[in-house]
């Protein structure tokens, strides 16, 4: 089985810049560590390929610094990472992202299924994955727990709703997001660390993936940014509540009736 | 599609809201989404069109009408009743194409945020993700779509100038329900699945519904959360009768669910849920970062610890310094007397 993990490496902390021309994420010099919600993707893939056999893949599109959390990736399992770095590709937004990734994926080849965490805690879309589904018209699953039954031609997953769950049987290959629940992320050991180290990452261009031109980067992006403000305000005052328990929870319930929640 | 001209653009015309039905039922972000939509359409001076597939959706077109919808796209087949991504999208797709609408809305919800995308990239639109808010530029028609964006730290305002439909998810529980008019009319136009619909498309074994197994911290009007401060599960157990009596839903912070006091479904902040509710209560949550953008859209946010200097005790409109544990059970005591 041949899988492909797409990851994604995003600023580390909530308090990322937005360049003032382009409105688009500043990457470059901010802190930076793998998505969050990958690591379960690449921790499914890695169980996957115990279980069943075959080859784990990992595929970031992003600037030359997202080598980083490729090679985090091959630490903890990965059998190869490549890297999908281009200006043209710069500004992308998620039709055109999930256009190159898919090309990418064509590229590998003989890819059985595409893992993704189910959104990148950034843009918090979660958009790119069943884009990458659309775009190779393969089938698809979001929000998965867990997968089952996974032969050379289906597999069975568990998907999760606000409401409850379902479990459908996919045909391969497709597309999968995953949730954080569906396993605990191994931490890399240090033989995988050194054994990262010294991976040799490909770059691969807009033109080696044979990127339409017309289908990529910010020119190709249907949606813009056209501006971005501050969010609104939280009222500024506090109002501070304290004493015996008793007077406590009496002025809590006070406030509540003011506001007529109780 | 592509359409950089106002020729192609004029094509377009009316706002679609794509229904949310469970088991036949259909849930209330529809009705949101209507009352979005609503004020769109009359600054387009077109109509709301809903898309509603499933069982017996036709009985349930007066419903949608009373809240404001002009039209209703009735696919009335079992084969909708659970969520099939890649059936829902290839009929979805195809009927946007035959009617061509100038702007298509749908829930933030896991089944709209993983229908929209594939009808999005297969019909080359541009697509918005979970936005609070929606309005038409008055210079050109165009809409523009404001989502949180960075953890909630800025709002960005998108528009999608040359493509047609203009698609966005809209976040549950943002938008407000309009007031039904039973007296409001519209007409049916009834669709079917065609056999090319059907090719490519996944088998659902199994459904579960249930709102007791789970936990719907998107629908809940009160979460009351707790963190690190409860020390272990049977401080939970307080929470939950607390959350039981005010029928809201109980929260945690990725602390309290790393050290396996709750289940992961319901962890709030940047790995959980972001939720946006009308009163956010945590208990003994200090307010990291990634907690506190999952949050902070709350209305009312009220926070009771020991430390008053936490970020949460900060941020928190009303902030009760003391013992949880010996507040939240006098806090059990007083609100049953109302």
């Amino acid at each position: 089985m041949k899988i492909v993990v797409c990851i994604k490496q995003v600023p580390a902390t909530t308090d990322a810049k937005i360049d003032p021309v382009t409105k688009r994420i500043i990457r470059e010099g901010v802190k930076a560590e793998l998505n969050p919600f990958d690591t379960y993707a690449v921790e499914e893939a890695v169980k996957l390929r115990k279980r069943f056999g075959g080859e784990v893949v990992t595929l970031s599109m992003g600037p030359p610094s997202a080598v980083n959390s490729l090679r985090e990736t091959v630490s903890v399992g990965a059998d190869k990472a490549i890297l999908l770095s281009d200006r043209a590709l710069g500004g992308s937004d998620t039709w055109a992202t999930s256009y190159a990734l898919s090309k990418a994926i064509d590229k590998i080849g003989d890819v059985d299924l595409v893992l993704c965490g189910k959104q990148a805690v950034d843009g918090d879309t979660a958009q790119v994955g069943p884009g990458i589904a659309a775009h190779l018209n393969w089938m698809q699953a979001t929000y998965v727990n867990s997968v089952d039954d996974v032969t050379e031609k289906s597999l069975k997953v568990k998907r999760m709703h606000e409401d409850g769950y379902d479990i459908c049987e996919l045909q391969l290959p497709a597309v999968i997001t995953v949730v954080k629940g569906i396993n605990i992320p191994r931490v890399p050991t240090l033989r995988g660390r050194l054994a990262s180290e010294g991976e040799e990452i490909p770059t691969w261009s807009a033109t080696d993936i044979g990127a339409d031109p017309e289908k990529i980067g910010l020119m190709a992006s249907p949606t813009r940014v056209v501006k971005t403000n501050p969010p609104p305000a939280r009222q500024s005052s506090t109002i501070k509540i304290n004493g015996s328990p008793e007077k406590c929870a009496k002025d809590l319930v006070r406030e509540l009736r003011l506001r007529s929640i109780l | 599609m592509i359409a950089k001209t106002e020729n192609i653009k004029n094509e377009y015309k009316n706002v679609w809201v794509v229904a949310e039905q469970l088991s036949g039922v259909i849930q209330q972000v529809t009705m949101e989404l209507i009352g979005a939509a609503r004020p769109l359409a009359n600054d387009r001076n077109s109509e709301v069109w809903v898309f509603a597939a499933g069982p017996n959706m036709k009985s349930l077109a007066e419903e949608l009408f009373a809240y404001g919808a002009d039209k209703v796209i009735v696919v009335d087949d079992e084969r909708l009743l659970n969520f099939n991504d890649e059936l829902e999208a290839n009929v979805l797709g195809r009927l946007i194409e035959k009617y061509k609408p100038e702007i298509v809305i749908c829930g933030a919800t896991t089944r709209g945020r993983a229908l929209i995308p594939r009808v999005a990239v297969t019909k080359i639109c541009g697509l918005t993700a979970d936005c609070t808010e929606l309005s038409i530029d008055p210079e050109n028609g165009d809409l523009l779509q404001t989502r949180p964006a960075f953890g909630g730290n800025i709002m960005a305002t998108i528009r999608c100038s040359n493509h047609r439909p203009q698609m966005a998810t809209v976040r549950p529980r943002v938008m407000k329900v309009p007031e039904p008019d039973t007296s409001r009319s519209g007409e049916i136009i009834s669709e079917s699945i065609e056999a090319a619909d059907t090719e490519g498309v996944k088998k659902i074994l199994e459904v579960f519904h249930s709102k007791e197994n789970t936990v719907n911290l998107a629908d809940a009007q009160i979460i009351i959360s707790g963190g690190r401060g409860m020390k272990g599960p049977k401080g939970f157990d307080l929470l939950k009768k607390l959350a039981a009596k005010v029928e809201g839903a109980v929260g945690a912070s990725r602390a309290a669910v790393d050290a396996g006091w709750i289940a992961y479904n319901h962890q709030v902040g940047q790995t959980g849920q972001t939720v946006q509710t009308k009163v956010y209560m945590s208990c003994g949550i200090s307010g990291q970062i990634q907690h506190l953008v999952g949050m902070q859209s709350s209305d009312l946010i009220i926070a009771i610890d020991k430390d008053p200097n936490t970020p949460l005790m900060q941020m928190a409109d009303i902030a009760i310094e003391g013992d949880l544990f010996e507040i939240l059970p006098k806090l059990l005591e007083e609100i049953p007397k109302l």
